[in-house]
């Protein structure tokens, strides 16, 4: 298990200073987090100091964003009980329930032209 | 055809300034266009959120950015019809786009296409890199622009490039605290960079930008490491410091937030699933499709533009989507020859003025080759399927010939990105263990999907 409690002391990222405007509340493992509202999952998960978003299908690894743009995949979670979203292209919405995405991805990556 | 096509004269997939640009030349001459992108708002990474960033957040990013906003607005007023939120996860040879939005499959045909779909950062594959708190400092440029988030300790930043510079000078703009800058440039790169001596004329002004840029970064007290080496990101489950080899030492840097960048390459997903043919780019060292001089793949219609065509950055992308634009309006007989021919020069010239410093820049930035090509066996290569380097090493041993074979081997590429992340390294060490070119060796086989679709996603196909 990941000591959830400890990572949330610092985030890797924070809203500069000065800003402000309207918040939404999500539920990331059932912890509640006030977050900017114009902002993707990926963002507002690291801005409310949580370190990893999945661990991997083969060796359980902790993973994080790495790209941001929607290449990498590391940035995969559980929204709203859909497995293996890409969080970084997933905008915040007031109410959405975050799971940490544990193991397989349960993406079917089969090909199309079968 | 199924029914309930949309269809357009022109189909862009990319909201970068190269689509952009193609769909506002393509509106010029009244043709009908719809620009798709996978976010929600115009800009791609380059001009991410410009529509709605602040004044303070453009101050820190600088002129080079505020410079989408007047494209942003000629793009509104254009006429074209913009599709946001759009995952393309097929484009067909008869120009038909499968997209995901909102949680259905759409399609849309094209009489031409547009693929715009820009630059990625190059893989950074050294020990540690696929720990929490590794990021691409792109990724965390595209944090500040979209979120206005910005690193809460002291930041590391690692690696090379123009924009790894930038990121620096931004982030002390913006207050943030930078806890070293490790770059690899060496007096070597300087050399090799100098003999491109037209280049290098060409390029004294951005070069004397750089050097202020690095001398800024170092009046504000931040360590400067010039000409490191080795690279690798140290930590149990997530990053606490960075080692690296300077002036022939090991050194260590902690950090909770490592930032690497080694450049861009091109997005070459969407040209190798059409199939098209690829060249190996030694300056560039990555693939590059093969199009005529106005972008176009073979006789098929469909034209790339900008990064994803090569990297020549955001001015020259650009130009090469009016470019596509203009060609698709003759192509389409929007304009006749004579028009087109009246009006290519200007465009061509355009390009040739922009992109003349990248074979300058592209050297004095060129990643090292241990950065790209792992030479400690324990690298994670492939960070979907977790295979190591010495892993794909084993498998040129036993005759894995290309990145395909790889597949055979072991699940290297079969991933949720589907080679993104590992493509070039895996091309790059096949090649180095065979001792043949790149381009011998050859890439993996793009099928689509090249988005993931749900069974359910698919049943919604209208």
């Amino acid at each position: 298990m990941h000591t959830e409690t400890q990572e949330t002391k610092i985030s890797l990222f924070m809203s500069e200073a000065g800003s402000q405007g309207k918040k939404v509340r999500i539920y990331f493992d059932g912890q509640p987090l006030d977050v900017p509202d114009d902002v993707s999952v990926a963002s507002a998960l690291l801005m409310s100091g949580v370190r990893t978003f999945r661990s991997t299908p083969v060796s359980g690894s902790a993973r994080a964003p790495y790209c941001m743009m929607g290449v990498c995949f590391e940035c995969l979670v559980e929204i709203d009980g859909r497995p293996s979203r890409q969080s970084c292209l997933t905008q915040v919405r007031d109410g959405m329930l975050i799971q940490r995405q544990e193991g397989a991805s349960g993406l079917n990556m089969q090909s199309a032209e079968n | 055809m199924a029914t309930g096509v949309e269809l357009f004269d022109l189909v862009v997939i990319g909201a970068g300034p190269a689509g952009l640009s193609a769909a506002i030349e393509a509106r010029r001459f009244g043709l009908s266009v719809a620009v798709l992108d996978e976010q929600r708002r115009v800009g791609g990474q380059i001009y991410r959120a410009i529509e709605e960033s602040s004044p303070r957040r453009r101050e820190v990013l600088g002129p080079d950015y505020a410079a989408g906003t007047k494209l942003a607005q000629d793009f509104a007023s254009c006429g074209a019809v913009h599709v946001g939120g759009a995952a393309v996860w097929n484009v067909a040879r008869d120009k038909t786009v499968s997209y995901l939005l909102d949680g259905g499959s759409k399609k849309i045909q094209g009489r031409c296409l547009v693929l715009a779909s820009g630059a990625m950062e190059r893989p950074f594959p050294v020990p540690g890199w696929t720990l929490p708190g590794v990021m691409g400092a792109g990724a965390a440029q595209i944090l500040y622009k979209s979120s206005g988030a910005v690193p809460t300790e002291p930041v590391v930043l690692a690696g090379c490039g123009p924009l790894l510079f930038l990121l620096a000078q931004q982030y002390l703009d913006a207050g943030v605290k930078i806890k070293a800058l490790i770059h690899t440039t060496g007096t070597g790169d300087y050399l090799r960079a100098a003999s491109h001596v037209l280049g290098a004329l060409r390029g004294w002004k951005d070069l004397s930008k750089g050097s202020q840029m690095l001398k800024k970064i170092r009046s504000h007290g931040v360590q400067t490491f010039a000409g490191a080496s080795a690279f690798a990101i140290e930590g149990a489950e997530k990053a606490e410091s960075i080692a690296f080899t300077h002036n022939g030492q090991r050194k260590r840097v902690q950090a909770s937030l490592v930032l690497l960048h080694q450049g861009v390459v091109p997005n070459t997903q969407l040209s190798w699933s059409l199939r098209a043919e690829h060249r190996w780019d030694e300056q560039q060292l990555c693939w590059i499709p093969v199009t005529d001089a106005c972008g176009q793949i073979e006789e098929t219609g469909i034209y790339i533009a900008g990064d994803s065509r090569g990297i020549v950055g955001a001015k020259a992308s650009a130009s090469q989507g009016r470019l596509a634009g203009l060609a698709i309006a003759r192509q389409l007989q929007a304009i006749s020859p004579e028009k087109f021919k009246a009006l290519e020069p200007a465009i061509l010239e355009e390009i040739r003025a922009h992109t003349q410093i990248r074979p300058f820049l592209d050297t004095l930035y060129r990643p090292q080759d241990a950065h790209r090509i792992p030479t400690d066996d324990e690298v994670t290569v492939c960070r979907c399927e977790e295979v190591k380097a010495g892993q794909i090493k084993k498998y040129v041993e036993v005759g894995c010939l290309g990145p395909n074979q790889t597949k055979a081997f072991g699940r290297c590429g079969m991933g949720p990105c589907q080679g993104r992340l590992c493509g070039l390294t895996v091309t790059e060490i096949i090649a180095s263990e065979r001792k043949v070119s790149p381009q011998e060796v050859g890439y993996y086989r793009i099928r689509p999907p090249i988005k993931p679709i749900t069974l359910g996603e698919l049943a919604s196909f209208g």
